[in-house]
């Protein structure tokens, strides 16, 4: 049962990395445009290439 | 070569229909704005766009103009935000470039349409996050505390605890501020809502799994109420955006209605400015096919004005100078000059905007499902718990009182079932029951072009029983047709005439003959017709003065040639093709139809002849088209208005539910639930039966969540209640609501 001291940091620690990464893309707005994200993956780079 | 010939009308994949040439194009100068880094940037709505083909189309169209430096569109909210260096293009050339392209495009007013970021929506994703990670992670703990029971030593079951009530405690105090403000709020306002009992479940049951946790026992509920935070979140981000979503579409719409206006200064000089900007006594110009901002009077010019969406008369109104002209109206043949009589909000059309504003109010009573069940549901939940402290509490002693030998319980057990019956019928199904529902069927509409405004527009619609349409625009396409059969020399002759006026019979007659050459020497008489050589199209006056009146009422334009007797064009306003179609449908459900139109009574009665429509009515103004919604509504009938025009739309916000088509004027799609987009009507009845499913499924969800809590309360009452149990049920009562609604989207495959 020692394996248990590491085990639930860890585990904790990686969904806390989560739960970060979730609020980055909320705060980064992507969830502002989810239809056109959705869409966007259909446009091929080279010829859209605005920038 | 065929992908050109399809990039050039709208939509590449032809999911949406090409924006009509004649959308209103208001000139954007006066919206531009400048942004931080110093670029001049301008937001659009635009109209049409539905895939990628259309993002890719619309953005290396217009970066393709000289100076353009950035063009994003969002595809969820429609807004195009198109930036330049200062000076380098002219706004018009960005709506002219998409106008070409096939999309309609209006641009906003900054004031009526500041760019509000979703706060409260994001806010509730994070509750939504954190909560999920907390019931997640919990349940990590829980599920060895359940299936080592028995094996498990306390110390370790203790440990587990602890940890859990770690994550469990600020995870709650900071996932339930929605409800915990709700709730407060109800509360200082001496009501009770649905958040009462859910913030009461969260503490007690907080404070009981610490009391227990502290005293090394089994019961504690950390997984339960994180859990259950986490459904209710769901229920409660879904229900915000069906409301964020109904509220920018009404946004957009009254940031749309903001109309520019040319006005021409004291050099001589033309400036776009926004119509709330006008003054009295300024002078304004107003191009052909333009709509007038503000009631005036005309300076310069003859002309034809088009007024049917303020009265419903198909027939344009000539004019000449010291004609009064309404805001409203559309000017369609010759630019005017005009001096504005009054400011845009003392306009006649304000005057219809508070009759809006008054019809809204009589709507603002209804009292949605979710409200309903949260009012019978609170009291009755409140008291079930109460009754568990007490009897838990007091029935041994009472029992020792008729002879039995029990000992007694003591209040920690009491509180514990308490607070058991409290988690056990948290509104978890409840609180997802009609939201679920919702999302799936307005999301199922938009595809089909029906825009739903109002978030309990639904439940309204499921309810009418009578249909009260308009005539002109709505039952019709509120576009001339011609309607007499001619020779097709004759026709080709006069077509050529007809090519080089704006009027609307003009250009009915060329589309009804199709393409053609124009005449060279043709001139534009204004207010009479036009000339070419010996060639005369027009008013019957100007044309065969020699004729005698055909007295049917149609709308007609004359042509005669050299000596040719002359030929009479006869037209009518066609009805939408499907409308005799529609009208059969809603009377097979059982929904009664009537017509009330501002147009002339023979009009209508050969309009209502061909839709099968019984009961119409002819030549209503605006207060009579209210008054009947409001005389309906006396006998106990629930009205939906269907109307395009401004004179409907004080009628469309006084009916139960109202709908209007895409074309319709922006003040009566604001004013209207529904928008229905693209010529035809019968979407209108797919979101009647959507609206009537939705409902029955919405009622299922219920019941089935009164069901759950007459089952689930009384075992937790009897202290049945352990956390696995209430973390069984919780979910699953949730999912099987989540399912119901869904299966919305899999029953609609009838014929």
């Amino acid at each position: 049962m020692n394996v248990m001291i590491f085990l639930i940091p860890v585990a904790l620690f990686m969904a806390v990395v989560g739960l970060c990464a979730f609020f980055w893309s909320l705060r980064s707005g992507q969830y502002e445009d989810l239809d056109g994200a959705a869409h966007r993956v259909l446009i091929p780079d080279d010829e859209d290439a605005p920038n | 070569m065929a992908t050109v010939a399809l990039t050039e009308s709208g939509c590449p994949s032809g999911l949406a229909p090409a924006a009509d040439a004649e959308t209103r194009r208001a000139d954007p100068a006066a919206f531009v704005r400048r942004d931080a880094h110093g670029a001049e940037t301008l937001e659009l709505l635009i109209q049409g766009a539905k895939c990628a083909g259309c993002i890719r189309k619309i953005e290396s169209g217009l970066l393709a103009l000289p100076g353009i430096t950035d063009a994003r569109l969002n595809l969820s909210t429609g807004r195009l935000r198109v930036s330049w260096s200062p000076g380098t293009v002219a706004p018009s050339s960005i709506t002219e470039s998409l106008a070409r392209m096939g999309y309609g495009a209006a641009a906003f007013d900054p004031a009526a349409a500041a760019r509000q970021v979703d706060e409260e929506g994001r806010k509730l994703l994070r509750y939504l996050a954190v909560a999920g990670f907390a019931a997640m992670n919990i349940m990590m703990f829980s599920v060895p505390v359940w299936s080592g029971d028995g094996e498990m030593g306390e110390g370790t079951r203790t440990l587990l605890h602890w940890i859990s009530a770690l994550i469990a405690i600020p995870a709650a105090l900071y996932a339930a501020q929605p409800f915990f403000r709700s709730a407060w709020t109800a509360l200082r306002a001496r009501r009770a809502n649905m958040d009462v009992p859910i913030s009461l479940a969260v503490f007690l049951t907080l404070g009981i799994s610490i009391a227990e946790t502290l005293q090394q026992g089994e019961h504690a509920y950390f997984d339960g109420i994180t859990m259950l935070l986490f459904f209710l979140l769901i229920g409660r981000y879904l229900d915000h955006k069906l409301r964020e979503q109904a509220r920018t579409a009404a946004r957009d719409l009254l940031a749309m209605q903001s109309v520019t206006a040319s006005r021409i200064g004291a050099d001589g000089r033309v400036v776009a400015i926004g119509a709330a900007e006008i003054g009295v006594g300024d002078t304004l110009l107003l191009a052909s096919g333009d709509r007038a901002p503000v009631d005036g009077i005309i300076l310069e010019g003859v002309s034809d004005l088009d007024r049917s969406m303020l009265t419903g008369e198909t027939l344009p109104q000539a004019v000449r100078p010291g004609d009064q002209i309404h805001a409203g109206v559309i000017n369609l043949s010759q630019r005017l000059v005009i001096r504005a009589s009054a400011r845009a909000q003392d306009s006649s059309v304000a005057e219809l905007a508070r009759l809006i504003e008054a019809g809204e109010q009589g709507r603002a009573r209804f009292v949605r499902l979710a409200e309903k069940a949260a009012a019978l549901y609170v009291p009755v939940v409140h008291s079930l718990a109460l009754a568990t402290f007490l009897g838990w509490l007091l029935a041994p002693a009472l029992l020792r009182f008729v002879g039995f030998e029990v000992a007694d319980v003591g209040f920690r057990v009491a509180l514990m079932n308490a607070v058991a019956v409290l988690i056990i019928t948290c509104p978890c199904a409840l609180g997802l029951a009609v939201p679920a529902v919702q999302v799936v069927a307005t999301g199922r509409l938009f595809k089909r072009g029906v825009l739903v405004k109002s978030g309990d527009a639904l439940e309204r619609l499921a309810e009418v029983d009578v249909a009260v349409f308009d005539k002109t625009g709505t039952l019709t396409l509120g576009k001339p047709r011609l309607m007499t059969n001619v020779e097709p020399d004759v026709l080709r002759a006069a077509a050529s005439l007809a090519r080089i006026s704006r009027h609307p019979l003009s250009r009915a007659l060329v589309e009804a003959a199709g393409p053609g050459l124009s005449a060279d020497n043709a001139r534009e008489i204004p207010g009479e017709g036009i000339e070419a050589g010996d060639a005369r199209l027009g008013r019957r006056t100007f044309a065969a003065p020699a004729c005698l009146d055909a007295e049917d009422g149609a709308a007609e334009l004359w042509f005669a040639q050299g000596d040719a007797p002359p030929v009479r064009f006869a037209f009518v306003d066609a009805l939408r093709i499907d409308a005799a179609q529609t009208v059969s449908a809603l009377k097979q459900r059982g929904i009664k139809v009537e017509l009330i139109s501002g147009d002339r009574p023979v009009a209508v009665a050969a309009a209502a002849r061909e839709a099968g429509i019984e009961t119409w009515v002819g030549g209503a103004s605006p207060s009579d088209k209210t008054a009947r919604l409001a005389q309906l509504r006396a006998q106990g009938f629930k009205p939906l208005m269907i109307g395009d025009g401004l004179n409907d739309a004080a009628a469309l916000a006084a009916a139960h539910a109202s709908a209007s088509p895409g074309t319709a004027l922006e003040a009566s799609q604001a004013a209207s639930d529904l928008v229905i987009q693209g010529a035809a009507l019968m979407p209108l009845i797919e979101a009647i039966d959507v609206a009537k499913m939705a409902r029955a499924r919405a009622l299922e969800n219920l019941r089935f969540s009164a069901l759950y809590n007459v089952i689930a309360a009384p075992l937790a009452a009897a202290g049945f209640l352990t956390p696995l149990i209430a973390a069984l049920a919780m979910s699953g009562s949730s999912l099987f609501v989540t399912l119901n609604a869904l299966r919305l989207q899999l029953s609609w495959r009838r014929a």
